[in-house]
């Protein structure tokens, strides 16, 4: 084939397939579209490595009731993962999410303390709970000046010894009827996951049409052009710390609701705050803030989840699980890059014209 | 020749705006820790007029712009825009009160869309959401009005344009804002030749719509071009403000390097005994340069002088091999090299003193000791002891002055520090050495020190290139002197040339030079 083949002209007779590669083309020229190339590979790969294993079978692999689960289990790291993407795309970072995660849940269970009628007080005080913790993280970081990593490491110490000192022990008092929401379905849908796509969908819109969303890709992407157009940068920043810990905290009800109590383990067991930041990069990401958005994040969970889940069916070995896992961040993470780094270039020469060469000294030849 | 005689009557009073002017600048003078590098300059711009601002290099164009736009604040003199006083502490107050500024960086994300980065920080809204129809017709509608040939989607990310459009942008973002003043620093330094005309269509547009603009140069042919009037400064002096159709380009050349020579530098090398050719280059190239010839004799001191952004550090990084050379030959004492990193051109007895010392001169932190062996640390191939490096030795070569060798070199002068750079070279044995600002930032003094050490290094037959700004000190350290021009070398001088020499190569107002100085008009007798 021609190197002309490059081109989006129709060839003859492959219409069909060409205009399929042209939208491959252009998906994979957005931001986050890569990621669903990768999710699409991804997915392929773990339903041919599923059907070549003669102990599992492809059908149960793919049948409604995996794949619910797949979600569902998406759901925690999920929202913890848009709320992430928030402060990545700002330029900040947190870590503090897990345990936000685990004393939500906590607090869920004691404030509901088995009655329905303290539900909405709970949830009040959960995502309060929340909101609080954004905020001092998000001070911290512009007021007193403390890099975002040790400012939320900080964070999630003093959490951490908080719940440690306290609870030995799940914690019971999440009422019946608030379980429902890990457990229940609408029709074929369980709850949980439309919290997921809700969670999401705002965040993607508010990226998109608020001035906020605007204003913290700016900040992300050149915090002095922000601030030299008038934004107050430090506020941006603040709101999105807020807005990642409400969703920790969101995450934190899911879990009391999933788990019928309150966890002091589960910021451990979850990995939350690592895994959010692996799953916002794997989503194309910029980890330096400014470009990507929670689309692609949320395919970074698919993929981290049908891993998992392959894992799982093939019995792979916990430990090479994990090296699987590790590998395949990085692959992704490289190639995005590299193709990133090429594509500017491209641009950049395409730009420019010819070559970038120095003008013709006009001036010298009228030498008198 | 003296000085008086190459400037215009200054008698004369100075042309002021034809209508009331729109904005004043009155006795502006600035002092960064006690070193005055405004003194006294009044400017005024009225609407729809340009008023360009030419000077070398360190003449205080940038800074006074900056004052301007509000990114500094003045240390004594006021700003009156529409007659009235107005005080900035920061760029958005500028901003605020209609002063926009576009460097030569733009301010802008490249990540972001066309009119994402017009509209940041004052998006139009419908209810709480951003109204994105509204906003990209208004950004059509700026791009439309100042390129009307040039149709661009307000949907494009910003880094997928050409300069000349980013360009574009940063203007509309700037109109966006309702700006009355526009202050463009050398808006054409990054522009291809018609890229240029396209800017002109553009700032004429800014005239009709009623704005002053500022428009910082150092190519005489575009402030003639473009401007009602030109300013000159130097050495942060207001020299003149001329009407550039009452002046010739040999008069505003004269102005702005007109100086005297009053600094002492080390004798130059006897005729005669230079050495063998130590570097060569024949037709060398990289993107940032074209067709370089160049010799260095050893014992040699050839001064490359140039505007800013003329390739001068360019060719330094490429002989280096920082930006290597794509194309050309390099011959090393006969031998020809190919020099593709740093590491092959210490290894090939290449020194660099760069501009930028705390950047990329030293490791602050660390103390005189691990300064001085770092150059010589990335060579030593063996670890044993009889190979230990003198640095006792070399520091006092170098006459440094300091307390003892595990001094942390940020708490070190200017001068002391650029002398434990000089010295991390000496530890290679180097056959070249690149200068690039040897002295910029060190204080009076200290520069002579400098000085005797670049000719002592000389004398003892290193090849020495050094790339200079200030034109006397090209003129007095020089054996022979290389102008820059556009990534090019506009012309070679020999030892000893005026000021105005080096300029007329440096703007490539060439054909000016020969020609005989006609006596001046005098402002206002025409």
């Amino acid at each position: 084939m021609s190197p002309a083949s490059e081109g989006t002209a129709a060839r003859p007779g492959l219409g069909a397939l060409g205009s399929v590669g042209d939208a491959v083309r252009r998906l994979a020229g957005t931001t986050s579209g890569p990621v669903f190339i990768v999710l699409i590979v991804v997915f392929i790969a773990c339903v041919l490595a599923v059907a070549i294993d003669k102990d599992s079978s492809t059908s149960e692999f793919l049948s409604v009731d995996n794949v619910r689960d797949m979600l569902v289990r998406s759901v925690a790291l999920g929202i913890v993962a848009a709320g992430q993407t928030l402060v990545i795309l700002g330029a900040s970072l947190d870590l503090s999410v897990g345990w936000v995660v685990g004393l939500g849940s906590i607090l869920a269970a004691e404030t509901m303390d088995g009655q329905d009628s303290r539900i909405v007080l709970g949830i009040l005080v959960v995502l309060l709970f929340g909101a609080g913790v954004g905020l001092v993280n998000g001070l911290v970081i512009t007021k007193l000046r403390v890099n975002a990593f040790i400012a939320t490491l900080g964070m999630a110490l003093i959490l951490r010894g908080y719940v440690e000192a306290n609870y030995a022990g799940p914690v019971t008092g999440v009422p019946e009827s608030f379980q429902e929401l890990g457990f229940e379905s609408w029709g074929p849908i369980p709850i949980s996951v439309v919290l997921l796509v809700a969670v999401v969908a705002g965040a993607w819109f508010l990226l998109r049409y608020s001035r906020f969303g605007n204003r913290l890709y700016a900040v992300g992407g050149d915090e002095d052009v922000a601030k030299l157009s008038g934004v107050r940068t430090h506020r941006v920043i603040i709101g999105a710390h807020v807005l990642c810990a409400v969703a920790a905290a969101i995450t934190g009800l899911f879990i009391a609701s999933r788990l019928g109590a309150g966890s002091p383990t589960i910021a451990i067991e979850g990995g939350y705050d690592l895994e959010s930041i692996a799953a916002v990069v794997l989503g194309g990401t910029y980890l330096l803030g400014g470009r990507g958005g929670v689309l692609g994040t949320l395919a970074g969970v698919f993929i981290l989840a049908l891993l998992d889940s392959t894992f799982n069916q093939l019995q792979v070995d916990a430990f090479l699980k994990d090296v699987a896992r590790g590998v395949i961040i990085i692959a992704a993470v490289a190639a995005y890059s590299v193709r990133w780094t090429r594509k500017r270039r491209e641009e950049a020469q395409a730009a420019t014209g010819q070559t970038p060469g120095p003008e013709p000294a006009v001036e010298g030849a009228g030498a008198r | 020749m003296s000085v008086a005689d190459d400037k215009l009557d200054t008698q004369a009073p100075q042309p002021g705006a034809e209508s009331p002017p729109l904005i004043e600048m009155r006795g502006i003078g600035k002092e960064f820790l006690g070193v005055r590098v405004l003194d006294d300059v009044s400017l005024d711009c009225a609407a729809g007029e340009v008023h360009a601002i030419v000077g070398e290099n360190g003449a205080g164009k940038s800074t006074l712009m900056k004052i301007l736009c509000g990114a500094y604040r003045p240390s004594e003199g006021e700003i009156r825009i529409g007659g009235e006083p107005v005080e900035f502490h920061h760029p958005l107050d500028g901003q605020r009160a209609g002063v926009a500024i576009i460097y030569q960086e733009f301010n802008l994300l490249p990540d972001r869309t066309v009119a994402e980065n017009i509209f940041l920080g004052r998006e139009p809204r419908r209810g709480v959401l951003i109204d994105r129809g509204l906003m990209e017709e208004r950004s059509a509608e700026l791009l439309n009005e100042l390129a009307p040939d040039d149709p661009m989607s307000p949907r494009e990310l910003v880094g997928n344009l050409a300069v000349a459009r980013q360009q574009t942008v940063e203007i509309a973002k700037a109109l966006s804002l309702d700006s009355k003043v526009m202050v463009m620093d050398e808006p054409t330094a990054a522009l291809a030749g018609h890229e240029v005309e396209r800017l002109f269509a553009q700032v004429h547009r800014l005239k009709e719509r009623g704005l002053a603009v500022f428009y910082i140069s150092h190519r005489l042919k575009e402030v003639f071009e473009i401007a009602e009037r030109i300013t000159v400064l130097k050495d942060g002096k207001l020299v003149q403000t001329v009407r550039s159709n009452e002046v010739t380009s040999p008069q505003l050349v004269r102005l702005m390097v007109g100086r005297e020579l009053d600094q002492y530098f080390p004798p130059r090398a006897a005729p005669g005994t230079r050495g063998p050719v130590r570097l060569k280059l024949r037709g060398a190239r990289n993107d940032l340069l074209s067709k370089i010839d160049l010799d260095v004799h050893t014992g040699e001191i050839v001064g490359v002088a140039g505007l800013q952004g003329s390739g001068r550090t360019e060719l330094a990084r490429a002989i280096f091999g920082a930006d290597p050379f794509q194309d050309g030959k390099l011959e090393l004492d006969g031998e020809e090299r190919r020099i593709s990193s740093p590491r092959a051109a210490v290894a090939a007895g290449i020194g660099f003193v760069t501009e930028d010392r705390k950047a990329e001169g030293l490791a602050l932190s660390q103390s005189i000791r691990d300064n001085v062996s770092l150059a010589w640390r990335g060579l030593r191939r063996s670890l044993r002891r009889e190979h230990a490096l003198e640095v006792g030795t070399l520091v006092k070569a170098v006459e440094l002055r300091f307390r003892g060798l595990g001094q942390e070199v940020r708490f070190l002068s200017g001068g002391n520090q650029q002398k434990v750079v000089l010295a991390k070279w000496l530890a290679t044995e180097p056959r070249l050495v690149i200068f690039d600002e040897p002295t910029r930032g060190i204080d009076v003094g200290a520069k002579a020190g400098i000085h005797d050490l670049i000719r002592g290094l000389a004398n003892e037959g290193v090849a020495v290139v050094m790339i200079s700004s200030e034109l006397p000190e090209v003129i007095g350290m020089s054996d022979r002197i290389v102008v820059m021009r556009q990534g090019a070398i506009a012309g070679e001088l020999d030892a000893g040339p005026s000021e105005a020499d080096i300029m007329f190569l440096a703007t490539g107002e060439r054909d000016v030079a020969s020609a005989s100085p006609a006596p001046p008009p005098v402002e206002g007798s025409g």
